[in-house]
């Protein structure tokens, strides 16, 4: 039922409504509005209850284990969430002059130095709100380094083929042309195919490492040298970064710009969809080109940095400075963990990954990359499963959710056929990575004695598969009365 | 450890399954000469109670004060069960629902979030949300700019929020896309056809057109709105949602109605919180469905035929299209429209109604009471929605500290962003304020300016 149908002509949320009347009013009577609102008129434990159930309808990480690849589903503490929501915190206008936001700044500008030594990057500015707006940022100030010396000719950004969806997007959105590159049979890039591709031309290369198959890019030292020399910049997703956190900077590997998304490493919540944060470090010579706001602390005070102390920045990307909640969130996550906690993240992440790996590889699934280290995470393809039986990832994927738990990634990376890539995280304990192998161990005897229960899965859920081919064809995007 | 849950004994048994000695052992493949990665500037945990302290003293440094500051961003009252409810583990720890059948929650919410603003905006279609105001502005061109093929052209007024117009010239500057901006008329506040004509001359893929302006100001939306369709372009509306609770919707404004209306969602139940997270939504008429960027939820049925909803029209996105995506967006601001769905279906149409039109009434009252005093008087002669341009006869910078030093945040000093506008002061009033409140604002700026003599 939609909160719509919950709706009753005249019905009012009267604890809502002002006790005074709005008696002055001044607004030609052209520009008023005379069509009705759809919008529900439900009393407000209506609203409640309808609210809720639908929130039962959802798996989380509340909920369920998630064990969703590249998207780093960690547990979300609670005391960031209480603590970034302060009365005082919530009610601080955007615009509001620094000496009375001096708690709040203080936080911003500890997180942002506390990133800058994570990332082993000279400068950092927390603005950018999802990591999509990270790599945007970042791909502008690869352009505007360029710029700023005349080198006009740099049209390209090379992508490795299995790079997020983003990354060539993005290198779209700034204009410039995609050269995407293929990857070895050990999950490396190709070393002959990048040295193919850079040349004069290339403006820079976007790189996530450990990659999204799960696996260190143990070339990396020689790749930033290549691109180097050529000229380009070497480009950090940070996507992956929960793997290798306090184990290796990014600046170190010769980085010179990255985006690191809170909402996966700094485990701010996904929000069914957002909100993320997505700060970006720069090295030395991409400093003067650090989108505004950020956040400086002289002789005790802090106070903005704007286009007037950063004149070169490529600017402003969002009205005042980024999820400024996301970021509080994060601070207090940083706090809790502190310098032996943030180690042992990509610690646990790395055990909890290699070992589900390696006990789903004796339940006889098979590994994408048997002869490597899993990161955070790794591949099992469903490839033979799927010639010999009909049954694909995707089917696998809904009889996980029949069994309580979140599917896997599919079907990315597109280049591995019929895929899971799975991240268990650092936050799950040894008993929920072994109930999961006994479900993927069970789901692997229904393949073999019925796989047309497995093909039409989910059976347990609230609704059965859903078919997005109508969806997508008789688009329905909103209600009629 | 903290979230850690693993013992000794677990550790023992995971590295003894996976075949290695220690946990080092499973980062052998990283080079050796890049584990430098000691981190100094990174201090020792906190406990929870710790960290607690900390941030409790901090948020109590900052306080609390009477804010008449507007400029994009409102206070209004939020229902105590709006936070409550987006809270919920399962709604606040839950993924993009790219799993339809274990994400019906979060599905159905957003489709009646896209129900709720396609009527608000008076469109026909919504995505599930950008990251703000500023960069739908942004998408919204890149779209009209698709959608016309020949002019990369974008026409925007001077009376489009400042940080908007930045953010809007960063984001398409890479993509040869010339934003001109159009004057208005330093009387009325105002965007008059006679501003528009000289820039008409020439093809332009769209017009923004904001509704109210940054000065608070109501344009003459159905003129400039029918001037650019008579020349085969696209209009953008940027609208404060709440206002639309009073005013015309985009989608009725002159003979066709704006193509695609963009805005800021924050008045609609999220705190101010310096600056977000925040939402910014978009609608567009039918026809430009598969040029809008973001998430789109569409109603469909199972294999028993029950309805349910799923992520739609994907091929438009980044994970399917890569290079070729309508936009490179990824997450949006889920949570956020989780809050204002919820921020909508407890007010109701009367709710929002009530709360724009005492918006609105405390503007007039505060405008009214402010210029009783000697040598404050309203910038412009045109009506506005619940903010106020205020010429005063200081310095605006003195004049807020004096304010300031009294607990109150007198509004925005409008000359920082536009340097002909000599102590002029952006005022806004929402229901939030009281009239001992407005009393209070109004006293005490009389008493400051009675200092000045």
């Amino acid at each position: 039922m939609l909160i719509f149908e919950h709706s009753r002509p005249g019905r009012r949320n009267r604890s809502q409504f002002s006790t005074t009347t709005a008696e002055k009013k001044n607004i030609p009577q052209n520009l008023l509005r005379k069509s009705p609102m759809l919008l529900p008129e439900a009393s407000e434990m209506d609203v409640v209850r309808h609210y809720t159930r639908l929130s039962q309808k959802n798996f989380s990480i509340d909920t369920e284990f998630y064990p969703l690849g590249s998207c780093t589903m960690k547990y979300n503490p609670r005391a960031c969430n209480a603590l970034a929501m302060l009365p005082q915190f919530l009610a601080r206008h955007p615009l509001a002059p620094e000496d009375t936001g001096q708690g709040f700044l203080a936080c911003m500008y500890e997180l942002q130095e506390i990133l800058k030594d994570v990332t082993g990057m000279a400068g950092v500015s927390l603005t950018p709100m999802a990591g999509a707006q990270g790599e945007l940022i970042g791909v502008m100030m690869i352009r505007a380094y360029h710029e700023a010396r005349g080198d006009k000719n740099r049209t390209e950004i090379i992508v490795p083929d299995a790079a997020h969806g983003t990354n060539p997007a993005t290198a779209v959105m700034c204009g410039y042309k995609v050269v995407e590159i293929a990857t070895d049979k050990e999950g490396n890039v190709d070393m002959a195919a990048l040295k193919a591709a850079v040349g004069p031309q290339t403006a820079g290369l976007m790189l996530t490492n450990p990659s999204t198959l799960g696996v260190f890019e143990k070339n990396v030292s020689e790749m930033s040298r290549i691109v180097h020399d050529a000229g380009g910049l070497l480009y950090y997703d940070g996507a992956n970064l929960n793997a290798v956190l306090g184990k290796v900077k990014p600046g170190d590997m010769g980085f010179d710009v990255i985006h690191i998304n809170l909402h996966k490493t700094f485990s701010t919540p996904h929000g069914g969809g957002g909100p993320g944060a997505a700060p970006v470090g720069v090295a030395e010579r991409l400093l003067p080109y650090l989108p505004v706001p950020m956040v400086a602390h002289e002789r005790g005070v802090y106070r903005w940095l704007t286009e007037k102390d950063v004149p070169h920045t490529i600017g402003r990307l969002s009205a005042h400075m980024g999820n400024a909640g996301v970021l509080l969130r994060a601070y207090v996550y940083v706090r809790l963990l502190g310098v032996k906690g943030m180690n042992r993240v990509s610690e646990y992440a790395t055990l909890n990954a290699n070992y589900l790996m390696a006990e789903l590889s004796k339940a006889g699934f098979e590994i994408a990359f048997p002869t490597r280290r899993a990161s955070h995470e790794f591949i099992v393809t469903l490839k033979d499963i799927k010639e010999k039986t009909g049954v694909t990832a995707m089917n696998l994927a809904k009889r996980l959710l029949d069994k309580g738990y979140h599917a896997p990634t599919t079907y990315f990376p597109i280049l591995i056929p019929e895929c899971l890539l799975i991240e268990p995280a650092e936050t799950e304990s040894k008993e929920t990575l072994d109930a999961f192998t006994a479900a993927m161990k069970e789901i692997l005897v229904e393949i073999q004695e019925q796989p047309d229960m497995v093909k039409s899965a989910p059976h347990d859920m609230p609704l059965r598969k859903l078919d997005d081919v109508k969806a997508a064809r008789e688009l329905d995007l909103t209600w009629k009365p | 450890m903290p979230f850690i849950p693993h013992t000794e004994e677990d550790v023992k048994e995971m590295l003894a399954s996976i075949g290695a000695s220690s946990i080092e052992e499973l980062f052998d493949e990283i080079p050796p000469d890049l584990k430098t990665g000691a981190l100094t500037c990174v201090p020792p945990g906190m406990s929870e109670m710790e960290i607690s302290r900390l941030m409790l003293e901090r948020a109590q440094a900052d306080g609390f004060y009477l804010s008449f500051i507007g400029a994009g961003a409102y206070e209004h009252h939020i229902p105590a069960a709006v936070w409550q409810i987006t809270t919920r583990g399962e709604f606040y720890s839950s993924y993009t629902p790219y799993q339809a059948e274990a994400s019906q929650g979060t599905l159905q919410l957003l489709y009646e979030y896209q129900t709720m603003m396609a009527s608000l905006t008076g469109m026909d279609v919504s995505n599930a949300s950008l990251y703000d105001g500023a960069t739908a502005l942004a998408e919204a061109a890149l779209m009209a700019v698709r959608q016309h093929k020949t002019s990369r052209r974008i026409l925007v007024p001077r009376t489009v929020h400042p940080a908007y117009r930045k953010v809007l010239s960063a984001i398409v500057r890479n993509q040869d896309i010339e934003v001109v901006e159009i004057p208005f008329c330093p009387e009325s506040g105002q965007v008059l056809l006679e501003h528009l004509e000289p820039f008409g001359q020439e093809d332009f893929a769209a017009l923004v057109i904001p509704q109210p302006n940054f000065f608070g100001v109501l344009e003459q939306v159905d003129a400039m709105t029918d001037w650019a369709h008579a020349k085969h372009s696209s209009v953008i509306a940027v609208v404060n949602p709440m206002s639309l609770a009073m005013l015309v919707p985009p989608g009725e404004w002159g003979t066709q109605g704006a193509d695609i209306a963009v805005g800021e969602g924050q008045p609609l139940g999220i705190p101010l919180s310096s600056g977000g997270p925040y939402f910014g939504f978009m609608t567009c008429k039918h026809d430009l469905v598969r040029q809008m960027p973001g998430r789109i939820i569409g109603r469909t049925v199972d294999l028993d035929n029950k309805p349910g909803f799923v992520l739609t029209l994907q091929a438009r996105e980044q994970h399917i299209r890569r290079s070729k995506a309508t936009s490179n967006i990824c997450t949006n601001q889920g949570l956020m429209v989780t809050a204002a769905t919820i921020y909508m279906s407890l007010l109701g149409p009367e709710g929002l109604r009530q709360v724009a039109a005492q918006s609105h009434a405390n503007m007039l009252q505060l405008a009214e009471q402010l210029e009783q005093l000697p040598g404050v008087k309203r910038v412009y002669s045109g009506p506005c929605f619940h903010e106020v341009a205020l010429t005063l006869p200081r310095p605006v910078n003195e004049i807020l500290q004096a304010l300031k030093e009294q607990g109150i945040l007198g509004g925005l000093n409008l000359q920082e962003h536009y340097p002909e506008l000599e102590n002029a002061l952006l005022v806004c009033a929402t229901e939030t304020k009281t009239a001992d409140d407005l009393n209070k604002y109004s006293e005490m700026l009389g008493k400051i300016l009675k200092k000045y003599g």
